[in-house]
């Protein structure tokens, strides 16, 4: 098969997906009294997904993409409680923002070593932090930005306390959100980042403009989390500092460790099962949950994601794979 | 003046016993170790309790605390560590940060979440005030310069070990390149696992002088994971000056930073990290000739 057939084919539309996305728009009517929680996995889902075009497709270990979902929190929430109150236009000043910030921000993750971008991406979003903890007078210091009224969705839809309509909006910024992107890794555009990511110096060699390519990814990614940030902000009327903090950034590290890297489902189906697992956890402890999450984050890593979810594996001699040189 | 730069180098010197076992580390096996800062919590706690509910005195709990941690470091790197040393970095990373999440959990079950409080013996109280009538007062307190003899002495000591011993060229030689060292009959694993277990260890000590100056609770490995990271990024990981340096700069803007710009203070400390290392991605004292 060409090299042609073999990208369309990756490209086309599996059943499978429809399905899924017809369950998750029925998901909000069906199970109505989990509106809420349905919203917030749209949100961390879009965060993820975001987080996964960053480290799945160019290997950039960032542990501060928390930096441009705070940064779109912000943005959306002030502009909406300073400038107009519609949603849309609000989500549209947040991706901006965030878009703008992330193209600033991507040549300081060119050089060096994993260690090297690990703490300049982690510097980035603690200097938000403290910038939004210093400038109290705009975002309200470490009280939050509080009183953040949004009007109607589209001119009709109120958001509503049961969350059914912040459900349906996140869910469908994810889906537009989530076909871009799909578009944009099956595109010519995807192939090359995978060859900096397996090869950056033969990618290199073989006339791929890496620096501009990882550029162009890191960008939209952080646009991406700036609209995972906008939503955030506009449908629980809010911005509090946590938007900024490590654990946001590691938290989402771990859902697309659940969920496997280098595939856009994957930031799905990981925030999916970390917030029902941190759900289900924090009832049962409420203030020990930390734990839990890093012993299964210890096994995750040790026993390898592969060999996890398929338990009939696990008695058997594990799959000798042949290392790469 | 004279005052912040002595706290601000008392401070760097904490900071470098710290993070010097982290330095020696990433250097070694390439590992990307964010757990760090739970040995030097747990150095820290093993002082507080012996002190607080046995009555050990204070110099007695310190090489205690520095058995504990190199002790855990030892069985945490035999069990846990040694499996992970191949594995890409985002796995390592994720493994690390489960083991500080457990260790901040666990110190909150065993030892509650409020903040510890030191009662340091008699003598190491007061300050003492050298040039008072000049401009340039400097102010000591007892505590912070028994710090920063122990730390001086400690460093003097890695650089002799590193420098002057068989084990410390092993060790070197190990850093430049494991294969080559491995190839010319030395056994990279058990000097690693002796290397771990003094870092670890040295983390607990830094943890125990600390637990007074930086403060003792259980989000101690998250709090400080970041100052760590930036003295071994910023440092380098192929000698032990590096850091040294990279830590005195960072107590002493840290310090001076929080007192002069009080607003803008850890603000300072970020930039000034990003700035250098986008300046110089390897850290700022890379020796040449290493392997990269």
């Amino acid at each position: 098969m060409s090299a042609h057939a073999s990208l369309l084919r990756s490209a086309r539309w599996h059943p499978l997906e429809l399905v899924f996305w017809v369950l998750a728009f029925a998901a909000p009517w069906v199970l109505s009294q989990h509106a809420l929680i349905i919203n917030e996995i749209a949100i961390v889902a879009l965060f993820a997904v975001s987080l996964d075009l960053v480290l799945g497709y160019t290997g950039i270990v960032s542990l501060g993409h928390a930096a441009f979902l705070g940064f779109g929190a912000y943005s959306a929430a002030l502009f909406a409680k300073h400038i107009h109150p519609d949603p849309l236009l609000g989500l549209m000043v947040g991706m901006v923002a965030s878009t703008v910030l992330g193209a600033m921000c991507a040549w300081t993750i060119m050089r060096g070593s994993d260690l090297t971008r690990l703490m300049v991406t982690l510097g980035t979003a603690l200097i938000l932090l403290e910038l939004a903890n210093k400038f109290s007078d705009l975002t309200g210091g470490a009280d939050g930005l509080q009183g953040v009224m949004m009007g109607p969705l589209l001119g009709q839809f109120e958001f509503d306390l049961m969350g059914q309509t912040s459900a349906w909006y996140s869910l469908s910024v994810l889906l537009v959100l989530f076909v871009l992107a799909r578009r944009l890794v099956n595109a010519p555009l995807g192939a090359t980042l995978k060859a900096v990511r397996d090869n950056r110096l033969r990618a290199m060699a073989i006339g791929i403009p890496v620096t501009a390519r990882l550029a162009v990814v890191y960008t939209v990614a952080a646009g991406m989390a700036g609209a995972a940030g906008a939503l955030m902000a506009q449908t629980t009327g809010f911005a509090s500092l946590d938007v900024f903090a490590m654990d946001r950034s590691a938290d989402v590290m771990l859902m697309l460790a659940i969920g496997g890297v280098g595939w856009l489902y994957g930031g799905i189906a990981g925030a999916v099962a970390f917030k029902l697992m941190y759900d289900v956890i924090a009832n049962i402890t409420p203030q020990y949950w930390t734990f839990w999450m890093g012993l299964f984050l210890v096994v995750l890593v040790l026993v390898g994601r592969e060999r996890l979810i398929r338990p009939w594996t696990w008695w058997s001699a594990p799959a000798r794979k042949e290392e790469a040189p | 003046m004279l005052t912040l730069l002595f706290d601000g180098v008392a401070y760097g010197m904490l900071l470098f016993i710290l993070a010097v076992g982290l330095c020696v580390t990433m250097g070694l096996m390439n590992f990307i170790n964010l757990a760090h800062g739970a040995f030097a919590m747990l150095g820290g706690y093993v002082t507080v309790v012996l002190m607080q509910r046995h009555g050990v005195p204070f110099l007695v709990c310190l090489p205690l605390a520095f058995l504990a941690s190199a002790l855990m470091g030892v069985l945490l790197e035999r069990l846990l560590y040694r499996p992970l040393y191949k594995k890409p970095h985002l796995d390592q990373v994720l493994f690390s940060i489960g083991l500080a999440f457990m260790a901040v959990a666990s110190a909150d079950y065993w030892m509650g979440s409020q903040q510890q409080i030191m009662q340091l013996p008699d003598w190491l109280r007061g300050r003492t005030e050298l040039f008072a009538d000049s401009p340039f007062v400097l102010g000591m307190g007892h505590y912070r310069l028994f710090i920063i003899v122990v730390c001086a002495v400690l460093t003097v000591g890695l650089q002799y070990v590193l420098s002057a011993t068989r084990f410390g060229s092993r060790l070197r030689a190990s850093v430049d390149d494991a294969r080559v060292a491995s190839g010319l009959g030395i056994n990279v694993n058990v000097v690693f696992a002796a290397t771990f277990a003094v870092g670890s260890g040295l983390a607990g000590l830094g943890g125990a002088l600390g637990a007074e100056v930086l403060g003792l609770d259980p989000t101690f490995p998250l709090k400080f994971m970041v100052y760590f990271l930036i003295v071994v990024a910023v440092g380098g990981t192929t000698s032990i000056t590096g850091p040294l340096l990279a830590a005195l700069l960072l107590g002493i803007a840290d310090v001076a930073g929080k007192y002069y710009i009080p607003k803008l203070g850890a603000f300072i400390v970020y930039v000034l990290m990003i700035a250098i290392l986008i300046w110089r991605p390897q850290g700022l004292f890379v020796r040449q000739g290493g392997k990269s």
